[in-house]
Formats: C-alpha cells, sequence, structure tokens
C-alpha cells in the first residue's frame, strides 16, 4: 500500500510499505477513506518528539470501512463493512485508566512503556503514527490501517454524514473539547484561547457551545483570526497588539476567567529577544519546550481561574512561572485527549448542528501529495487551517 | 542478584493468583522462558529461552503457598543458574484490583552460563522483569501480550529503540518470525 512516512527530520515522503495484518486476535484493518494532518504530526516532521525512525508511518486521524476482524472482536461490536471514525490514542479497556475513562493513558496499550516511563515517570497509552515513545504503531496516513482494540476505541457512523463531517472525532475536536471542558465553564466567563490552529478553533466553538459568555482567540495569522471572526469568536492578533492590554481591556481589567493553551512545545512570540532564548535553549536541547504561550496564558490568567493545556509538551521547560500560578491560586489542568470519552456525544452535537467542524477545511489533497500538505501546513501558506487526504 | 517489581491488574486476587499458580502460564509473559511443564502437585520443570543461554532446564518446587495470597518457589538439584521466588497477592484500596508483589533471586554462575544470563539481564535488570509484569498486566486485564509494528513479537520484543520502522510487516518478516 502507500503510506506518508518520516523520513527525518523536516522530511515526509509517501512510499510504498507493506499492507497491514491482523496481528493481536482483537485487531481490525480497516480501509482508509480520509485522514488528516494534524498540528502534533509537525511536531514530530520538526525533530521535537524523540524516537521516530526513518519509515515510520505518519498518522492519527483517520476513518475508513472496516475490511477485516481478529477473531476476539464480537459482532455486536465491530463487524466486516461498518464505517468508523478511529480515536487516537489506542486503549484496551480494561485497566484502571480505561475504568477511569483516561483512555490516553491506558496501562496496557504501549509496547514500549519502558521509554515512556523513563520520559515521563509512568507509561502513556499507544498513539497511531506518533513515535515509538507512544509504542511504535503504524499511522493512518495510508491506504490501511491496523487497529487495535477495535472493540474498545472506533466509533460506528451509522448515519449518512460525510467523511469530514465526522473525521476530527478522531482527535482535534475531542481535544478542542476536553481543552473547554477542563475550564469548569460558567455562563459568566470570559475564556481565552491561545492558538487559532485546528484545534484552536474547535476549543472555541466548544467554549461557546458550552456557554461561555465571550470566547477571546490569540494568534499572529491574520486568515486564522479572521476565520475565528468568523464563528463569532474575538480575535487579538499578538503581532499587532499587547496581548496582556487588550485582554484586560476586553474583560475590564480582570484577565480572561478560563485560558486554554492550545499551541504547545513551538510557540512563536512578539518580542524578539523572549522567542531566541527559547529557541536558542530549544535547538541544544537544553529545554524541549518554546513555552511561551502557556507562560502568557498564567500571567494573563484572573485570579483563581483555570489555564487549561491541549497543546502538545514533550519533556521540560524553563521559566514556568511558578509564582503566578501558587500566589494567584489558579488551577493548571492538561492531559491528552481521552478521545474515547467525548466522541458519541460529540456526534450527537454534530448531528444537531451545534458543532460545524467542517469549518475549517481549508485544503484537500490525494494522499499522494501529503508532502505538499505538510509543507503549507507548517509554513501557514495559501491560508491553510487544515489539510484532508484522500488515499 | 535479587530483583522485585511490583503492578496492579484490574482483577480479583483470586483470579490473578489462580493464573499464577498454573506455572505453564508463566512462558506467556516472562521473556526468559520457553516452557514450563508441571510434573507434580507441587514440583515443574522450566526450560529457559534462548536470550537466557540455550539449552538451559531445571525442575523447580513449590515450597510455600497461601491460596489467593501467595506464591514461592525455587530450583531444586544441581540447576544451571539455581534461583528462587516470591509472588504476593495483595488486594489493592479500590477494592476491584490486585497487587502484585514479585521478587526473584538468581545465583549467577561464571563462564559461560553466567555470561549469557548476564547479558540478558543487561545494565538494567529491573527492567526485564517490569517488562515481564506489563506483560501479566497485558495478558491477564486483555487477553494477549500487545503487539505494535514497532515491536511484533510480543514478550520477545528486546529493543525499545532503535526498534524496527512502525510500518506493517513483510510476509517475509511475518514467516520469519521473531529473531531467536
Amino acid at each position: 500500500m502507500r503510506a506518508n512516512t518520516w523520513a527525518g527530520r523536516n522530511k515526509v515522503e509517501v512510499r510504498d510499505v507493506p499492507d497491514p495484518r491482523i496481528l493481536n486476535r482483537r485487531d481490525a484493518i480497516v480501509k482508509i477513506t480520509s485522514t488528516a494532518i494534524c498540528g502534533s504530526d509537525l511536531h514530530l516532521v520538526d525533530g521535537y518528539v524523540p524516537t521516530m525512525q526513518d519509515g515510520d508511518v505518519m498518522g492519527h486521524e483517520f476513518m475508513g470501512e472496516v475490511i477485516e476482524v481478529g477473531p476476539d472482536v464480537p459482532p455486536e461490536r465491530l463487524r466486516v463493512g461498518d464505517r468508523v471514525v478511529v480515536p487516537f490514542p489506542i486503549a484496551c479497556g480494561a485497566c484502571g485508566a480505561c475504568a477511569a475513562e483516561l483512555y490516553s493513558c491506558c496501562e496496557n496499550t504501549n509496547p514500549n512503556a519502558g521509554i515512556a516511563e523513563k520520559m515521563f515517570g509512568h507509561p502513556v497509552a499507544g498513539i497511531f503514527g506518533y513515535s515509538h515513545l507512544t509504542g511504535g504503531f503504524a499511522g493512518g496516513q495510508a491506504q490501511y490501517a491496523r487497529v487495535p482494540f477495535a472493540d474498545v476505541g472506533p466509533l460506528k457512523i451509522e448515519s449518512d454524514l460525510a467523511d469530514e463531517q465526522v473525521l476530527f472525532l478522531s482527535d482535534i475536536l475531542p481535544t478542542g473539547y476536553m481543552g473547554a471542558e477542563m475550564c469548569d465553564i460558567q455562563p459568566s466567563d470570559v475564556v481565552a484561547v491561545w492558538g487559532a490552529g485546528p484545534v484552536g478553533q474547535f476549543a472555541m466553538d466548544s467554549a461557546r457551545v458550552l456557554g461561555a459568555a465571550k470566547v477571546i482567540a490569540i494568534d499572529k495569522e491574520p486568515y486564522r483570526l479572521q476565520m475565528a471572526e468568523r464563528a463569532g469568536h474575538i480575535p487579538v492578533n499578538f503581532e499587532e497588539v499587547d496581548v496582556r492590554s487588550r485582554l484586560l481591556e476586553l474583560t475590564g481589567g480582570r484577565g480572561p476567567d478560563k485560558c486554554i493553551d492550545a499551541v504547545g512545545l513551538e510557540a512563536t512570540h512578539g518580542s524578539a529577544h523572549v522567542a531566541a532564548y527559547d529557541r536558542v535553549k530549544q535547538a541544544v536541547r537544553s529545554e524541549t519546550e518554546r513555552p511561551h504561550a502557556l507562560r502568557q496564558a498564567i500571567m494573563s490568567c484572573r485570579s483563581g481561574g483555570v489555564v487549561s493545556v491541549i497543546g502538545v509538551y514533550g519533556g521540560l521547560m524553563d521559566k514556568f512561572p511558578a509564582g503566578a500560578w501558587m500566589n494567584r491560586s489558579l488551577t493548571l489542568r492538561t492531559g491528552q485527549c481521552h478521545v474515547q470519552r467525548y466522541m458519541k456525544p460529540l456526534l450527537k452535537r454534530i448531528e444537531g448542528g451545534e458543532l460545524d467542524p467542517t469549518r475549517i477545511i481549508t485544503h484537500r489533497l490525494p494522499l499522494e501529495e501529503a508532502e505538499h500538505g505538510f509543507e503549507i501546513f507548517k509554513n501557514k501558506e495559501d491560508h491553510c487551517e487544515k489539510v484532508v487526504l484522500k488515499p | 542478584m535479587e530483583l522485585t517489581a511490583t503492578t496492579t491488574i484490574r482483577k480479583p486476587t483470586s483470579e490473578v493468583y489462580a493464573f499464577w499458580r498454573d506455572l505453564e502460564n508463566l512462558p506467556t509473559f516472562m521473556a526468559h522462558l520457553e516452557e514450563v511443564r508441571t510434573t507434580g502437585d507441587r514440583t515443574s520443570r522450566w526450560v529457559a529461552d534462548a536470550p537466557f543461554g540455550k539449552d538451559i532446564a531445571w525442575n523447580a518446587e513449590i515450597v510455600d503457598e497461601t491460596p489467593g495470597e501467595k506464591i514461592a518457589w525455587r530450583s531444586t538439584g544441581d540447576a544451571d543458574v539455581p534461583n528462587a521466588g516470591t509472588v504476593r497477592f495483595v488486594r489493592a484500596p479500590d477494592g476491584v484490583s490486585t497487587e502484585v508483589h514479585i521478587s526473584l533471586v538468581y545465583d549467577i554462575p561464571g563462564g559461560t552460563i553466567g555470561k549469557a544470563v548476564a547479558k540478558y539481564f543487561g545494565e538494567e535488570p529491573h527492567q526485564q522483569l517490569d517488562d515481564d509484569l506489563r506483560r501479566l498486566k497485558q495478558v491477564i486485564e486483555t487477553g494477549e501480550v500487545v503487539r505494535s509494528d514497532g515491536a511484533p513479537w510480543g514478550k520477545r520484543a528486546r529493543e525499545e529503540f532503535p526498534q524496527r520502522p512502525a510500518q506493517p510487516l513483510s510476509d517475509a518478516e511475518l514467516a520469519k518470525g521473531a529473531d531467536r
């Protein structure tokens, strides 16, 4: 089959690789009909997530048709011919973490748990196409994928919703939603979201759906801010205005009640010397993060507020504003999304017209053009917000 | 050399104990074992897998057991690598899970066998036992050892990184199986 693979730092390549086979008794093989490039794929390609190898099949946002099931997948759960969206964390459904609905922390699905344990203290779940640290599972930017624990994760789509309406249930819609849910939003809340990429856009929409009074979008790309504005959110361009001053102005001096970091470890900064400080430390690997968005979110948040982190971090950061966090009674909440927890309720919201995931799609490309897709997404060319690939 | 490790399995102590008490189950998750055959009520014959040194086999006997709580065993006769082990099963505070606490003691000899065993355990000997318990948890909670494209051979995945790329296996690789 054809698959988009990691070919070294800053390089992806669509290559011929073997077709996947059933390896475990609860596996399924899915023929992929739609797949997408995620912002976190850029962290892998940019070389900031360790343990990638030449030839790794990328991609963790995909859906398609079940063409084979292992002998231990109960037919009442999944059959050949079912149309499914596949959640990016692989979860067993039986361990303590799964019992607590902490699917991205599943204790059983990462065969390379030892590496994860060394880096993070305790292991994390396996993830499709997302380094060997998360298990070394081939991803979904391909014609076919092997899906372990197919009786636990995949969501059957039984209505006639188009692929593009449900594809993002695999990751970015639940991730954005969890970012907002962790904020425990009250009707009087002003919610500020750092990053108007795909996850940020969905965090904003989710904050609105969960009842926020006002939602603010912080980014530097005018086209991304315009996209947020068209959806009813208030744009703040950090290259044009001082973010703190603008946020104070928009909140009567209080600061946003809830702040969401949808940027993560490759943040950019309007102030050259701060950007340079983290960029240099990251380049020499003496910190793994450029955490500017998170620092600013913590400094900006109203006292007693919540800072919710859904942007990806990989290791260690410097200059964490612990004083602001502690002295002003802030709550920091975070997690890789527990997608399985949110798929059904969010499917209902899509069916009910409360959320329109298609609004962020700017590019539809054949899988063969994945490299071009990565390039325009990374460099923010051609107003690229979200690329859907068709195998 | 003494190694200890622990894990928590979301099953009742009776079930986890019963799985372990059937010693023939041990090779499904213990990387260094090829086979354990029950030879009597408390006696068994153990065969080591390649990384531990080829063609090593020994007899063992259970020396102490309390159903649902504890099993202790040791090698008997002139084992190449005299060894003993104790595993305890403790109900976890959540009331539904079982804590498994294992302790193994190896009397590592000199010579070729001693070298093979030392090489097998490497610089982080406890890592091997941790991995054994991870696989025990997988087998009991999910039914089998979890495989990925990077680590397709289950318990025989010795290398975590670098490993084979995360792309599907070719027919030739599947036919060849794990390096033994």
